[in-house]
């Protein structure tokens, strides 16, 4: 060791493993960066200022927008149609996040953990499918399933002639994200119910605890950081989730314009550049603070 | 056997068949309208035959669409994996100043900055660029939004391989370049590998930002010729848009089987799309 050290004492000590030093790591790290904040980082910032401008797609103010100060956010305030999609939004999270994906990923966490190996390769095999697949893929595959004439949905409920995705939009929209997203909480679910003691689960059930009340008393307080966690994560995938788009782009009548959809529509079927970039801020904040928050609990449990 | 054990059992199978069935049933008509000759929206057992598949194959832009998806991915997975590797080595080994305020900052933005919140800025800042209609342009903004987690899932690897071997390579007297060429880079192939998979396939269903910026129709890669054909609807259609959905999910399937077997499915945390 001193003798290979020795050499190097009359530069600058390059103290990491590889001899590599601060001025090449930069290097390393400069292209990476580079493209960050070009893709990621000044788009970001740049929704301020295009948020503040009545920039347009098309017309004079393409050529020349202006600065219209905070405007195109009272605009915000007072647009039915932005409401609509908030609390659309809202109802898609909660319905096929907060309760769809974790409720689901979660039973199927707990029963299939003493399940035979083969039966639990299965399912898992069909939930994973649904949620590696294409976006595309998935969005026509359940554009079939709930189609009017010949879908697969009417022939198993013997309900011929139900335009599903025009009546109950949300209603498919909730089933659909909750079919595509539970494999992650169930994998989050059954790596976490791992941690769980198993002389613990022994002694509840020495006591006689019901299914119930071991599920409440035991596993419960060991998982309740990662049922935290993967909420967030789930409700901050769906909130922004652009599938709503493929099965349904919005309609009938903003039925199921969700904020991304309704982003989209305002940015470019109506070209309102300025106003959809206000309302893309306000969703890169309320992404901030979920994230802030995930990331402080992460901490704190590890 | 007591009765209670009994209903437990039934009631156990009677859950798993019936989640099993609502994630299968959705999917079952994907196997079945390909070989179709008479296919329609909803799932029954086939008529067999080849002619959808012929059809596809004929049709001007299927193809095409996939030669286009296939460019953008392979030069996304190229990028994001080369750039990934060089930071994530850098800040896994070097004490640069400012290193765990970066690397915050890079987990924030990995989940803060979706397509959805940023696509009206990515695309003014492409249509002024002239970037509108290439699939370069599609690749880039591609790169960018995945390497932040690229990076994070590729330190996490690094730091777990032991700088004993690095240590060891420079008691003999290797180079830096020695070094990261024959030491660290076989060491870390696995990891690589697996990154490179994940960008892949993360651009390959990645249908957002090529239907913002790709406008003519034989540039679109598969993800949005299918929206395009869904679009048009008709009979023709419906003999291509089966076949194409399953010829499209196939690199997924086997790149995912790949990575599963060879390597074992690694769970990152808080890591999709």
């Amino acid at each position: 060791m001193t003798s290979a050290t020795a050499p190097a004492r009359g530069r600058a000590p390059a103290r990491d493993v590889a001899g590599l030093g601060v001025g090449r790591a930069l290097g390393f790290v400069a292209p990476a960066m580079l493209l960050i904040g070009a893709f990621l980082i000044f788009p970001a910032l740049w929704t301020i200022y295009i948020g503040i401008t009545n920039y347009r797609l098309t017309g004079v103010e393409a050529v020349s927008p202006s600065m219209v100060g905070l405007s195109n956010y009272t605009k915000a305030l007072n647009d039915a149609l932005f409401h609509n999609a908030l609390w659309l939004t809202l109802l898609f999270v909660l319905g096929s996040a907060i309760i769809g994906q974790n409720i689901l990923g979660f039973t199927l966490a707990w029963v299939l953990r003493r399940a035979r190996p083969v039966v639990r390769r299965t399912v898992e095999a069909f939930t994973l499918l649904a949620w590696i697949l294409p976006s595309t893929v998935v969005a026509y595959l359940w554009v079939a399933f709930y189609d009017r004439d010949g879908g697969t949905l009417n022939s198993i409920l013997g309900t011929p002639g139900t335009a599903w995705l025009i009546d109950y939009p949300m209603a498919c929209l909730v089933v659909f994200n909750t079919w595509r997203g539970t494999a992650f909480s169930m994998m989050l679910y059954s790596s976490a119910l791992q941690a769980v003691p198993p002389s613990q689960l022994e002694s509840a059930r020495m006591v006689g605890a019901s299914g119930w009340q071991t599920l409440r008393d035991v596993v419960f307080p060991h998982i309740r950081g990662h049922v935290l966690t993967n909420t967030l994560l789930i409700s901050l995938w769906t909130a922004n989730d652009f599938s709503p788009f493929l099965l349904t782009k919005g309609g009938p009548n903003h039925e199921s314009e969700t904020v991304p959809v309704y982003i989209y529509n305002v940015a470019l079927q109506g070209g309102e550049l300025g106003y959809s970039s206000a309302i893309s801020f306000l969703l890169l904040i309320a992404n901030l603070l979920v994230s802030l928050v995930y990331l402080r609990l992460l901490r704190r449990r590890s | 056997m007591r009765p209670g054990y009994v209903v437990r059992r039934i009631g156990f199978y009677v859950l798993i068949c019936a989640i099993t069935l609502f994630f299968a049933v959705p999917m079952l008509w994907i196997a079945s309208a390909p070989f179709d000759a008479s296919p329609g929206l909803g799932v029954h057992w086939p008529d067999w035959t080849l002619e959808n598949i012929r059809k596809t194959l004929d049709h001007p832009y299927a193809m095409h669409s996939m030669v286009n998806s296939l460019l953008i991915c392979v030069t996304t997975a190229v990028a994001v994996t080369a750039f990934a590797a060089l930071a994530s080595y850098a800040l896994s080994r070097v004490r640069i100043p400012g290193r765990d305020a970066l690397l915050y900052g890079l987990l924030l933005l990995s989940s803060v900055v979706t397509g959805t919140a940023a696509m009206v800025p990515i695309f003014v800042m492409m249509f002024q660029l002239g970037l509108i209609d290439s699939r370069f342009g599609v690749a880039l903004v591609m790169t960018g939004g995945l390497l932040p987690a690229a990076i994070f899932i590729l330190k996490d690897f690094v730091d777990a391989v032991p700088k004993s071997y690095e240590e060891s390579a420079r008691v003999f007297g290797a180079s830096t370049g020695q070094i990261l060429r024959d030491v660290v880079l076989p060491v870390a192939r696995p990891g690589l590998a697996t990154i490179m998979v994940w960008a892949f396939v993360n651009s390959w269903g990645n249908f957002l930002v090529p239907f913002l910026l790709i406008r003519s129709i034989d540039k679109q890669p598969g993800a949005v010729l299918m929206q395009t054909l869904t679009d048009e609807g008709g009979s023709v259609n419906l003999q291509v848009l089966p076949v194409f959905s399953l010829l499209f999910s196939i690199p997924v399937v086997v790149l995912y089987l790949l990575v599963n077997s060879r390597y074992g499915f690694r769970f990152h945390g808080g890591i999709k799309s």
